[in-house]
Formats: structure tokens, sequence, C-alpha cells
């Protein structure tokens, strides 16, 4: 599968270094279904689950890459496996649990079942009954077995893809990035569970709004507002050699304090920025890395991210439901060795992520007034040039969006698109 | 064990206006619905099930709801709407061990500027009561959602 076939509309991207987005790419449903094939099922690692989640043989969860419903779960011999979750027969959802412990995957439809490793295992009646009915002699049960995903894992989190050609995952996620997932899962890990965000817009619409760094101290507001963050704080965004991998960091010991803290935001209009709160236990961050950051929000290429905010840690997943909503699954996490008082705290301090996060909150608006006010000019664009333009470079500050254009470029170079030529490849 | 009907009327009487606060943005006012030392949490039946702790809002004292109220009022972003409760099956008890508790389950629509509307969540309540020389206060409410891919966004209180 190349994707060939699919005649997709061809936007053009004025600008070589993708500071201009023409905003057909994130309404036109004939590029979600190029992207599923050449993103979500191309040369990339795509996160599916975390190992603690299916700590014991047999356990599965069902995840998504892209909008295909993926199985991943522990076999006898402890091995990971992962495989989409469609019976090879007549393409029915196989596993409907969306979690548990189980010996075979059986599909309800006509009972085959699948091994954990989903090999086909069973098929009632495959001779039918008497000499009658049944499947063919010659039927090659080995030929029809869940179609598999190459898995790889990095310190309890587990990769898959659907491409033969994908570099290794080490080589794949960069030096950087394989350190902030050894940063994160140092030591074991315990799940404090799921929460899930139904967004309507496009998933790319989000995928920026993670390398945006810029927005940070300007939409998300409770920060800013409680005096606990600024955009002049220090912070910035690390890449990959592709820039298609965004760190965004913030870190202790910054400016938020000083005279100039404000400076700048004189012309948004938000009030009064010195309010306390009447419980700033919340906010309280207790060092537990060998750094100083404070925030650190690694988003990977494709569609998901790492999160530390203070002592909240959480993998995002990004699922695409159409060119028009997606959903974001977050697994938040603590530590095994949390005592008593820590685990509380990562629990209260929760408040401040995902969709009813006093922090991120925003998030979810923002995505949906761009898809609705962008819906008729997909040949207009938006601008991309915070931090400037041309190459792609870290940022040692935070009013920068640089690694929203390093996505579009590695995202332009698996859909086959030349920025800034006439036409696509 | 049962109520008199005159606890049943109290009860009763607190979900309405819990509801009632809520939908004309009077969150100031729900705030006080509830006891200094008060616990409210909305947490998705998902992880309810799996007996995980994570919630999606968690106030454990009064200060914090206080705060969320505030940011919401100062500092946050989030869809403009307005709400609509239905709230039924009210369920009143009282033991022993727990003074007075109650169930009930909701519906929340909301609506946009333009009057569009859509089911927002729907769930249960879980509350644990305590009698006020004001009325009945809330010691102890838990907010199981059944819509746990929460739309858009989750600001306002459910």
């Amino acid at each position: 599968m190349n994707g060939a076939a699919l005649a997709a509309p061809h936007y053009r991207f004025p600008a070589a270094d993708c500071s201009r987005i023409p905003y057909g790419m994130y309404l036109d449903a004939d590029i979600y279904a190029l992207e599923q094939i050449r993103i979500f099922h191309g040369p990339v690692w795509n996160f599916l689950a975390l190992e603690a989640e299916i700590p014991n043989p047999g356990d599965f969860r069902v995840v998504a890459v892209g909008d295909t419903p993926v199985i991943v779960d522990r076999a006898r011999d402890g091995s990971i496996h992962a495989m989409v979750n469609r019976c090879a027969h007549r393409g029915s959802i196989v596993q409907r649990a969306l979690h548990g412990n189980c010996k075979v995957h059986t599909c309800c439809y006509h009972q085959w079942s699948f091994d954990l490793t989903g090999r086909l295992v069973g098929v009632p009646f495959q001779k039918g009954v008497n000499g009658h009915g049944g499947l063919p002699a010659d039927f090659d049960k080995s030929c029809h077995g869940l179609q598999r995903l190459r898995i790889a894992t990095l310190k309890g989190v587990i990769f898959g893809t659907f491409a033969d050609d994908t570099p290794p995952l080490e080589e794949f996620l960069g030096p950087l990035f394989v350190r902030q997932v050894e940063r994160l899962f140092h030591k074991p890990i315990r799940i404090l569970g799921y929460q899930r965000q139904r967004i309507f817009g496009n998933w790319k619409l989000y995928t920026d709004n993670l390398r945006d760094p810029n927005h940070g101290g300007l939409l998300h507001m409770f920060q800013i507002t409680f005096g606990i963050a600024r955009l002049s704080g220090t912070g910035g965004a690390r890449m990959d050699d592709d820039g298609k991998h965004n760190l965004s960091w913030a870190a202790q010991g910054g400016r938020a304090d000083d005279d100039t803290a404000t400076e700048g935001y004189d012309e948004t209009g938000r009030g009064d920025m010195n309010i306390t709160l009447r419980d700033p236990s919340l906010l309280r961050y207790y060092k537990e890395f060998p750094d100083t950051l404070t925030l650190a929000i690694s988003s990977l290429f494709p569609a998901s991210a790492l999160q530390q905010i203070g002592n909240t840690l959480a993998v995002r997943q990004i699922r695409t439901r159409s060119a028009n909503e997606f959903e974001i699954v977050s697994t938040f996490f603590g530590y095994e060795d949390d005592d008593a008082a820590m685990a509380r705290h990562r629990l209260r301090k929760a408040n401040l992520a995902g969709p009813a996060g006093l922090v991120s909150m925003e998030d979810g608006e923002a995505v949906e007034l761009v898809h609705r006010a962008i819906v008729r000019d997909a040949d207009q664009h938006s601008v991309v040039e915070f931090g400037g333009r041309g190459p792609i470079k870290d940022q040692e500050n935070l009013i920068s969006d640089v690694p929203m254009r390093g996505f579009w470029l590695h995202y332009c170079k698996l859909m086959g698109i030349t920025p800034g030529a006439a036409s696509w490849a | 064990m049962g109520v008199t009907p005159d606890l049943w009327m109290q009860v009763h009487d607190l979900i309405e206006t819990y509801g009632r606060l809520l939908d004309a943005d009077l969150l100031e006012d729900w705030v006080e619905l509830f006891v200094e030392e008060c616990h409210y949490e909305i947490v998705s039946r998902e992880n309810q099930s799996q007996q995980l702790p994570l919630s999606l809002m968690l106030c454990d004292n009064k200060d914090m709801l206080r705060d969320r109220i505030f940011s919401l009022r100062q500092a946050n972003i989030y869809n403009i709407h307005s709400d609509c409760h239905v709230i039924g099956l009210v369920r009143a008890a009282q033991t022993d061990a727990a003074p007075i508790s109650a169930t009930a389950s909701y519906s929340l629509y909301q609506s946009t500027q333009e009057g569009e509307s859509r089911l927002f969540s729907v769930g249960r309540y879980y509350l644990d009561l305590v009698a006020d020389p004001d009325g009945l206060r809330i010691a102890r409410q838990i907010v199981v959602v059944d819509t746990g891919a929460i739309p858009t966004l989750l600001a306002t209180p459910i």
C-alpha cells in the first residue's frame, strides 16, 4: 500500500519552510485517508500502550493507531504483541472488551479464535458436518491470522509500526527523545487512570498546538493569572534531527518574578496577574528528576506525547476519527515507590492537565475555534513565523512556533509533498 | 433504612437547588452548598470500574472548589455555553454509619450561544450530606460520569 491510487487534492504550500500551512490539509477527507496510509501506517513508530497496563500473560488492551483498532497483549512467554483488531474472516471487531485477560481472542460473529500472537487457532465447523459444508480442504489457517504490527519497547513504553522500512525505534526517536523516555520511565510505574477527550476538529491542529510554545502563556492563563509562570520564563523547544519530535520545556528558577515578567502582556487585555489561590498546595512541585525541568512535554511524531507537568505524569495518544474529529486518550501514572503523600499529590495535581485541566482545558476550545473558521477556504493558510523563518532550529525561549514547521516538513516528506513547489511529488 | 418525608423533601430541595444554581451560572452560590471540609470529585466510570484513582476534577476542600470557580471567572477560556441539568431517580438513605446519603442520576445538556444543544454528560451523583442550621449541606460528592470521553472540554462543574 503506498496510497498512490488515492487522488488527493494538491493544496499548495507556498513556502518551502512550511511557514504557511494550507487550511485544506486540516479539512479534506481524502487527505485524511492518505494520512492513514502514509503517516500512521507509514515508516513511524506509533505509541501503543505501557507494559504496566498489561503486566500478566493474557492481559490485553484495545487501542488505536490513527483510526485502526489495535489489540496490544502479552503472550504466555511474556512477549508483547500488537495486531489489528479485525477478524481475518469477515472483518468484524474481534476483541470487544476494552481491556481484560484472555487465553485467545475470539470473534463473536463466527467464533474464529486467535491466540495471543494473532495466529488463527480455531475455526468452528472447519470441516463441516458429515462431509458437508465447511471450508475447502486446502484452507490454510496459517494464512489467516490477525494483521500484525511490529513492536518495539523502550523502558516499558510500547510502540508499533505497520511498515517494513521503519528505522529502529531508537533511531526514529533520536538520542534526545530516547533520553526523555528514559527520564520519565526511570523506575517502575503505577497506572493511576485514564482521561479521554473528544475534540471536534482536525488532529493536526492538536499536534500543532503541542509544538507551539507561544500559545502556552497567552491562551492558558491559569499559570499567568496566578503568577506561576510567564512566557518570559526560562524555557524553550528542542527537536530531533528531522524536527519531527518536539520537547517543550520550562525550568525552575525562571524569570517569572522579575519586574519585566509581565512585559509583553500589555496588549492582551487580560486582567490582574497577581491574584493568589486560596489553596496553592496544588501548585507545589516536589523535585523528582535530576534536572531542573518543571515542564517537559515530548511530542512524538506522529500523534503521541509524553507529559511532565510538575509532578503530573502521563502519556497522551491521539486517535483520529475523521478529518473533523479526534480523541485524546491520556494514561496517567506515578511510580510504584510513591509514598501516600506523593500519590495524593499526583492525583490532586492532575487537576492541572486533561480535559478539565486548569492549565490545559483551553486546547479543546482553541482547536475547535480554528476548525470552525477555516471550513470554507482550503487554499488560504495559517502563518507560522514566530521564532523566524527558514531552517528548523532549537529555541531557547517560549516565543516560538518553529517546532510546528518541523512537524510539517516531516509530514510533507512522508505524504509526498514538496513544500514551496508548484505541485506534489 | 428509609428517611422521613421531611428529610426526603430536604434532600430533594438540595438537589433541585444544586442543579438550578449551576444552570443559572451562580457558581459562587453553588460552592456554598458544600461544607468547609468537603470533597467534590468527578470520576469516569472507566476508571472507577477498574479501581483506578484518577479523577477528572478533584477538590478535597472548599478552598479548592472556590479556586476552581475563581479560575473559571478570571483565567480560563472555555466554550461559551449554558447548562441544563435534568436530575432524577433521587434516592435518600439514612444509616447509623452514614447519617444522610443520597444518589441521583443526571443528564447535562450544553447549549451554544446560537441555541444549538448537545447532550454533554450523563452519570450519577453519590452524596454524603450533613444537617446545617440553614438546611442540608454536601460533605462529600462523587460524580461518576458515564460520558468519560469528554466532549471538547470540561470547565463548569457537573
